[in-house]
């Protein structure tokens, strides 16, 4: 059972979670070519490593995460709110001390 | 082997006696027992039979490496198969029978299969029954299906009850800083160390005493008992009949808690087993060694043991396991055990394999040096064996002695299963003779014997310094080992010109001819090993024999041990019953249980209910001796005359708010949502990605920047998790907030000509939803009578006049109230799924079963709705080549041919000479037409009505309604202009 430490819960089962998919695509402008879609869509890196996914704490808060995992091992490396405003907010915070 | 109780000694309870029941034979124990020591008591020897040549199997250990005394425990409904004896507490009443015997263990007919052995190796039934050489005869399912029944009879362990489990079970949470496993020496002190450190502790034991290894001494007890005062004092949470089975990621870690397996009567509102997921910071495993026994021919019979086993039965339990003992041992340990036995009145002679100046020695016992057992003699229990002389260059018989129990230490093995299931591969380390536990990143932590750690003050220091590096301190490392003398490595010793029957797997049955066999059959990986042979597959996971089978292995291979590796483990460590799995979602509790604000409401009214996702909806209300079949025709029929209610609650509602909802509405669906007017709904339709359909419903729009977006019942968690990703991961620039309210609302469905009346009845004076007040896809708030504030939608799905009301969820029931009656006068109905399928099957009006996820928006004859003036939400995939072919499977109505007949749904639609193969189409829901006064269906057929208008098609059902000759037609089957919705 891997954990993840959700930056507004804390950390938590991964029951809790679902997977998103992979979180290192750009996905084009809604107007791109329908070969860019194709690309974002379809074509997968099968990384042994740590690779960037993206996790909703559906169970929880609702947050979508950016996590940094090792598919190999689990381990996980980071996690941050997929919405760069909300890590933006969150960074601050923290900055804050609060 | 003649064992008797002694008449002081140990830990057992003379004054409480116990009795049970083994196959049908009332003996006697005392509290404290296990059943194995109360039968080895009572002279009971032959206590099982082996899985494959029904060989008498008894006791061969006193705890969880157990592979002969496998019994059943328990009887009716609570029959539980393949108990270890040496692990189950006796108690008053409890019943054991023998197992895998007929028509019992001591006289076993099945006993047959060992005159044969000699073609049961290893691969015999898949080499045989899989089709017979030279042409490989029988091979293919069907004669194999065949043998495979009697195969399945004839070997194997024993057999659960059918019936349902009467007994309940629980999961538990629980957290930790640091979770101990096992509270011998080692595991109590690093408890005892940690709690101490301020540390939160929760320590497990699988046996029903703490202690461990100190529980089979009675020198040690002062020492226990004020360990274990110590450890409770600390505020150690403990958990005794508790198996840590698993470890996982992120120090989670899986325990079984037996709660009830040992009492007679438990209290019922107990669970009797309860499955823990922990959460520990630090793990320190404790988890002891066990010892191995040795491969020799007839190594498997009865009154053939481990060598510590002995010490156990005589020093807890007061029973000493035989009169004239021999100990075959090529290490040090047992050597106390044979001061032990001979103290306690038993003739003691020692066989050590070493040479006599390499090996222990004892002033009370004999000594013999430089011999090991060759085979057990006597059937079926041992009655003397033959040794074996060791020539430098193998082993040669060297005459026979007498005894009637033969205990074997053929060294220790860590238990290294936990660290395994991390991906810590254990490491062979040559100087003791065994795997020691591999090294992990993680903070788990051996103590002990685990460790490779033999003496017992080192084992207690080592818990103290697994504690310490926890906790973050300076520890001391303690190495492995510590025997005065080395171990010298011996785990098969045969005279090379005898073949020999010698158990490397007693569980399987595997033998050290299988292993060669193997292979001399070219299986070189470990791995394949052991599933070719079975070594270590049984339930005992091979505990006492894997290292013989490896080292057997490394030796056909020419190679070492470590070069030849070891199996990784894998949880459970011992076997977890699917109850506990199961925990309390079973039966009504398997699934959560959605109720709409108006179930109860329904209920009251005739309702049938059915299931619909975790929903609960009204099928059908019938009346008076009606059918569902006639219930549903007259529901859908007084829909389309005058009027029906229908409860729509469990659709999915998204409040959509904030500056850009409509813009992002407007990339979200296929269909235009930006210019949609303030008071006005519109169907939409949203595609995936990849362009195919997502889901459908409608979008309301309240207020300029205020939108509610109904999704189906089945796809509403699906659309709002979509919603939530595109907003945080896509377009987070968007100022928009989605938040599901769904269980907000209680929404109906009035549908029919006179649906109108029915409402305007039950408005507060002055509202008006005339036509020109509230068109068709008009929205408005309104006042029902009581001053119940609604929103109002005039929206069908039936194709008739129709609206669908909201009312907040704690209306609900005054909603219908009002609302009923209203209908009911006018002779309305209340109808349930059931017709609404009808009504929309009728319509073509597609739903989840056309829906199914490989349908593009084309397809479901929708393709004019995307909008061709935007981008949107799969709209640049939706235009792949495949995906724009004419001949896609598209969306039709469905007549038979001969209006008396009906199809069913899943008939698959095919050309009258191509009803075998995947035909051209299918059948996704079907109904009777009260409108048409026939059976009609909706599906898809390749190239959709154009292709097929006119010409025959079948719809093939072979295994339930068989072939019916329809016609395919267009899936608007009434009212195709749609006159009556604007009405």
């Amino acid at each position: 059972m891997i954990r993840i430490n959700c930056p507004f819960c804390g950390p938590r089962d991964h029951s809790e979670f679902t997977y998103g998919g992979d979180g290192s695509i750009v996905y084009p402008e809604l107007e791109a070519p329908r070969e860019a879609w194709h690309d974002a869509v379809f074509l997968r890196e099968n990384i042994c490593g740590v690779q960037l996914e993206t996790w909703q704490h559906v169970h929880g808060c609702r947050i979508w995460l950016t996590i940094e995992r090792d598919t190999l091992t689990h381990e996980i490396h980071s996690v941050r709110p997929a919405h760069p405003g909300i890590a933006a907010a969150l960074h601050s915070k923290e900055g804050a001390g609060t | 082997m003649t064992a008797r109780r002694l008449e002081s000694g140990g830990r057992i309870d003379r004054n409480q006696k116990v009795t049970f029941d083994w196959d049908g034979k009332a003996l006697s124990g005392f509290a404290g027992d296990t059943l194995a020591s109360a039968l080895m008591a009572n002279g009971e020897t032959v206590l099982g039979r082996s899985f494959k040549y029904h060989r008498p199997r008894g006791i061969m250990s006193a705890g969880v490496e157990e592979s002969g005394a496998i019994v059943t425990v328990g009887k009716d409904t609570r029959r539980e198969p393949n108990v270890k004896a040496t692990m189950q507490e006796l108690y008053d009443g409890l019943t054991a029978t023998g197992q895998n015997a007929w028509p019992n263990v001591r006289f076993d007919l099945g006993a047959v299969n060992g005159l044969f052995s000699r073609f049961f190796a290893a691969g015999f039934y898949y080499k045989t029954f899989m089709g017979l050489p030279p042409f490989e005869w029988g091979s293919g399912t069907g004669l194999w299906m065949q043998y495979e029944k009697l195969i399945r009879r004839a070997a194997g362990m024993g057999t659960a009850s059918r019936a349902p489990d009467p007994d309940h079970y629980d999961h538990a949470h629980g957290f930790c800083d640091v979770l101990v496993v096992g509270a011998g020496p080692a595991g109590l002190n690093a408890a005892l160390t940690a709690a101490e450190a301020g540390r939160d502790v929760l320590l497990v034991e699988q046996d029903f005493e703490l202690g461990g290894d100190y529980l089979n001494d009675p020198a040690a007890e002062p020492k226990r008992a004020e360990l274990v005062t110590a450890v409770r004092n600390a505020g150690v949470h403990i958990l005794t009949r508790t198996t840590a089975f698993g470890l996982y990621d992120d120090g989670t870690a899986g325990l079984l808690e037996k709660v009830t397996d040992h009492l007679r009567n438990p209290d019922p509102s107990l669970p009797r087993q309860r499955f823990w997921t922990v959460r520990a910071g630090a793990t320190i495993l404790a988890t002891g060694a066990l010892e191995r026994s040795i491969a020799f021919e007839n190594n498997d019979r009865p009154g053939v043991m481990t060598a510590a086993a002995a010490r156990v039965y005589l020093n807890r339990y007061g029973v000493l396991p035989g009169t004239r003992i021999l100990i075959a041992t090529n290490n040090d340990s047992a050597y106390g055990t044979a001061v032990d036995l001979e103290a306690a009145g038993a003739q003691v002679t020692v066989i050590d394999s070493r040479a006599e100046q390499n090996a222990g020695t004892s002033e009370r016992v004999s000594i013999q040096y430089g011999l090991a057992p060759l085979e057990a003699l006597g059937r079926p229990n041992i009655t003397g064996v033959e040794l074996a002389a060791d020539t430098g260059n193998g082993w040669k018989p060297a005459g026979k002695q007498g005894c009637d129990l033969l205990l074997i230490s053929g060294g220790w093995s860590p238990v290294v299963n936990l660290s395994s299931h991390r991906g810590a591969k254990p490491a062979w380390n040559a100087e003791q003779a065994c795997f020691l536990p591999g090294q992990t990143k993680e903070p788990i932590f051996h103590a002990g014997s685990a460790a490779g750690i033999w003496p017992r003050e080192a084992c207690e220091t080592s818990g103290v310094a697994a504690a310490q590096r926890a906790t973050g301190e300076a520890f001391q490392t303690i190495a492995p080992g510590g025997w005065a003398r080395t171990i010298k490595p011996v785990y098969e010793v045969r005279a090379s010109d005898r073949v020999s029957k010698a158990f490397v797997d007693f569980q399987h049955d595997v033998t050290g001819d299988d292993i060669r066999l193997a292979h001399q059959e070219g299986f070189v990986s470990v791995e394949h090993l052991k599933r070719y042979t079975t070594l270590g597959m049984a339930t005992d996971q091979g505990r006492m024999g894997n290292v013989i089978g490896l080292a057997l292995m490394a030796d056909a291979l020419g190679k070492d041990i470590p070069d030849v590796g070891t199996t990784r483990f894998r949880p459970p460590y011992t076997p977890v019953a699917i109850g506990a799995l199961a925990g309390r979602n079973v039966a009504g509790h398997f699934k959560a249980l959605r109720r709409t604000p108006l179930h109860d409401w329904n209920l009251r009214h005739g309702a049938t209910m059915t299931e619909a996702g975790l929903w609960h909806r009204p099928w059908y209300f019938a009346q008076d001796g009606e059918t569902i079949d006639e219930a549903y025709v007259r529901e859908a029929a007084t829909v389309r005359e005058t009027v029906g209610i229908c409860d729509v609650s469990s659709l999915g509602k998204i409040a959509v708010q904030g500056p850009d909802a409509a813009e992002f509405l407007n990339r979200v669906y296929s269909n235009g949502f930006a210019k949609l007017p303030v008071g006005k709904a519109r169907y939409g339709i949203m595609l995936r990605d990849d362009g195919m359909v997502m889901d459908d419903g409608t979008t309301w729009r309240l207020g300029e920047t205020d939108f509610l977006t109904t999704t189906t019942t089945a796809h509403a968690g699906k659309v709002m998790v979509w919603f939530e990703e595109l907003l945080q991961t896509r377009w987070p620039d968007l100022k928009v907030h989605v938040s599901s309210v769904s269980d907000h609302w209680a929404g109906v469905s009035i549908a029919g000509p006179k649906s109108r009346e029915a409402i305007s009845a039950i408005l507060q004076d002055g509202t008006d939803i005339s036509n020109e007040a509230l068109p068709f896809m008009g929205v408005a708030g309104v006042t029902l009578k009581g001053n119940i504030h609604a929103l109002i939608a005039r929206i069908s799905f039936s194709g008739e006049r129709a609206y669908e009301l909201y009312v907040p969820a704690g209306f609900g029931e005054a909603m219908m109230d009002l609302l009923w009656p209203s209908a009911k006068a006018l002779g309305g109905c209340l109808y349930g799924m059931e017709a609404l399928g009808t009504l929309r099957i009728e319509k073509g009006h597609v739903t989840g079963a056309e829906l199914d996820g490989r349908v593009t928006i084309d397809d479901a004859g929708l393709g004019k709705m995307a909008s061709t003036k935007k981008a949107f939400i799969g709209s640049a995939l939706r235009q792949r080549p495949e995906l724009l072919r004419q001949d896609r499977p598209q969306l039709i109505g469905i007549f038979p041919k001969d209006k008396s007949q009906r199809f069913k749904g899943g008939s698959i639609l095919c050309a009258p000479d191509g009803t075998s193969g995947f035909g051209d189409g299918w059948i996704t829901a079907v109904t009777h037409s009260p409108a048409l006064g026939h059976w009609i269906g909706i599906g898809y057929i390749s190239g959709g009505v154009e292709a097929w208008r006119g010409l025959p098609v079948i719809a093939s059902d072979p295994t339930r309604s068989g072939d019916v000759e329809v016609e395919i037609v267009s899936p608007h089957m009434v009212d195709p202009e749609g006159v009556r919705v604007h009405g």
